[in-house]
């Protein structure tokens, strides 16, 4: 009966895995393997492996990379005072807020923000630095990126720290180490775990950014998430579009694997 | 256990339920008979007195709704469901739309006003004879510039690439309209498919990358009338719209030629009230009607007799009314098929790739 039980239980979630995860990736698959005109081809495989898609991974993962290292400087020290201070269900409310915004709608601001006569520039003038161009360029893509995923990096990695036993610290001070050593040996290895999920709730989608590519980046950046934006919505070269997101998810299957994601859960419950 | 199974009949219930009347509304939202008209047409593209002129005159009701991309309006009527009288899609549009079999031949003997309109906007690449469509607006694509931040007199392509323009230089981010930018400036048809050609204008366009600051989409409008750039690459209808938000910006057709758009009336397969759907294309093509509209869109009109009856400083405004010269080298976007607008696109992709 209970097993009986259980099963029943599982099973709104195994239809909602097989309907909306299972599905799809199997359909993306199995696009994948057609061409235009709707031939059996391996093309497409081929066609990625050009100097030009090549580039554009090169670069969707240099920028993933940038905006997960940066949101994880902001992060830590940002989540370590959060452990510390006084109201802290206000702060974390005010770090989550943002996230209720529409994505485009902060990134329409951001144009507002750095345009040639918006605000910080107008601050840049003032104080004798002068206009500079923020818009359109490597600069504004890192930063609104980062400005838009540090909620998801500060969330894990406060988590952990609050799961930390403090005494540890105190032990750590007592038995001689200093500050520094104390947070390389004895803080850090043990959040570790929130930073590993933190960073691949950052890594993860900024491979695939596409709407801020074109209003902040101007298409000065371009990655993988253009392209395929661009062959479902424009070509209609959905082969194209479904062979592109094939290899992110294999990177993406790679990249956990790597950097042991799948097995956390279980290594907790010990 | 008893509480899953009916939180799961509830959920399948209302489920059914929300299917049913989702397909209701498909169905009632295009009331069907012989005196009400569905119009389905872009956002704002219609003096809305016209309307009430129309019901007026033919006793027939209007139902207008309206739609924000070509794309989208082709889904909804690929769908089905909806009884859509009169729509007014593209060129390309209209072209896949006549391959895919959506659309109904119009009666030319209902439609008298028809006379009125350019023979130069007659029987295009898009619907040979007019088959399918009568025209409505038709426009360009060109550069708006700002003489306030560059002292460059716009009258040739090639202007884009002068190095005073150095990072300052916006570009709509489609393939056609770039690629075809970069072939009309070498003096090539923008439907070109010789791959020497593409390779020649994909490397033209590489040199104009120090002067691009940004390939955008619809806010290059805003970009523009904030003077973030001096230079821009739009479609003429966009171009009114910036210049009536900011004075200072021009708009100009390059002499080497350009691309030719039209919005044109079509009929639907899934049309109720065909004989309407004629009155009403009939209507928009009046000379007085078609003129009133042209005033209140700003986009410019196809028919020759509203043309005699609009003020002179609209009717004689070369940015929008282009000399006979010039309108002999604009060329309408030819259908070249999936797999070369695939290639287009890789090219663009190369170009956009350039650093």
């Amino acid at each position: 009966m209970q097993a009986n039980t259980r099963a029943v239980y599982m099973l709104p979630y195994y239809v909602w895995i097989v309907l909306f995860v299972v599905a799809p990736v199997v359909l993306v698959a199995y696009y994948s393997f057609f061409d235009v005109d709707g031939n059996l081809t391996l093309q497409n495989y081929r066609t990625f492996f050009t100097p030009v898609y090549m580039q554009m991974t090169l670069s969707s993962f240099w920028y993933a990379f940038l905006v997960t290292l940066f949101s994880l400087l902001i992060a830590y020290p940002a989540a370590y005072l959060l452990t510390r201070t006084k109201h802290r269900q206000l702060w974390i409310l005010l770090i989550i807020l943002p996230t209720w915004i529409n994505l485009l709608l902060k990134t329409y601001a951001f144009i507002g923000i750095f345009g040639t006569y918006g605000p910080v520039n107008a601050l840049l003038g003032a104080i004798g630095i002068g206009e500079q161009q923020l818009l359109f360029n490597a600069f504004s893509f890192v930063f609104v990126s980062v400005y838009i995923f540090v909620p998801f990096m500060i969330l894990p990695i406060y988590n952990a720290l609050e799961e930390m036993n403090p005494t540890l610290i105190s032990a750590a001070r007592d038995l001689g180490a200093s500050g520094w050593t104390t947070f390389r040996r004895v803080i850090f290895p043990l959040t570790l775990s929130g930073v590993k999920s933190g960073c691949m709730a950052v890594f993860i989608p900024s491979l695939s950014l596409f709407m801020i590519t074109r209003l902040i980046a101007g298409n000065k950046v371009i990655t993988l998430g253009t392209a395929i934006e661009q062959h479902f919505l424009v070509t209609q070269d959905w082969g194209m579009g479904s062979t592109v997101a094939v290899v992110l998810i294999i990177a993406m299957a790679v990249l956990m694997l790597l950097t042991g994601g799948f097995g956390q859960e279980v290594r907790h419950g010990k | 256990m008893k509480t899953i199974s009916r939180m799961f009949i509830v959920i399948i219930v209302a489920a059914l339920l929300l299917m049913y009347l989702a397909a209701r509304l498909n169905v009632s939202q295009g009331y069907s008979g012989s005196n009400t008209l569905t119009i389905y047409n872009w956002g704002d593209y219609i003096d809305p007195d016209l309307l009430d002129q129309f019901q007026k005159e033919t006793g027939i009701t209007v139902i207008y709704q309206t739609f924000d991309s070509n794309e989208a309006m082709l889904t909804k009527i690929e769908q089905g469901g909806t009884t859509f009288d009169v729509a007014i899609p593209s060129d390309y549009a209209i072209s896949k739309m006549r391959e895919d079999n959506l659309l109904l031949p119009i009666d030319h003997s209902k439609l008298p006003n028809l006379q009125n309109i350019d023979p130069s906007f007659l029987n295009l690449s898009f619907d040979p004879d007019n088959k399918y469509s009568a025209p409505y607006f038709w426009g360009t694509v060109g550069v708006v510039y700002n003489p306030k931040l560059t002292n460059l007199k716009f009258h040739s392509w090639d202007d884009l690439w002068d190095p005073s323009l150095r990072n300052n230089v916006l570009l709509t981010d489609g393939a056609r309209e770039v690629m075809g930018m970069s072939l009309n400036s070498l003096h090539y048809s923008l439907n070109d498919t010789k791959e020497a050609h593409l390779q020649e204008a994909l490397a033209k366009l590489k040199l104009l990358t120090p002067n691009v600051k940004a390939i955008v989409g619809d806010e290059i409008k805003m970009l523009l009338a904030n003077n973030e750039a001096a230079a821009g690459l739009v479609f003429s209808g966009d171009a009114s719209e910036i210049m009536s938000e900011n004075e200072d910006l021009d708009f100009v057709v390059p002499e080497e030629g350009t691309n030719l758009w039209f919005d044109n009336m079509v009929i639907p397969k899934t049309a109720a009230n065909i004989d309407g759907a004629h009155k009403f294309i009939n209507f928009m093509m009046d000379p007085e009607v078609a003129a009133q509209n042209a005033e209140y869109v700003g986009y410019s009109t196809p028919n020759d007799a509203a043309l005699k009856l609009l003020p002179e400083d609209i009717s004689g405004d070369e940015r929008f009314y282009p000399p006979a010269d010039l309108t002999d080298r604009l060329e309408v976007y030819d259908n070249l098929g999936k797999k070369m607008l695939v290639h287009y696109n890789e090219l663009f992709l190369q170009f956009k790739m350039n650093k």
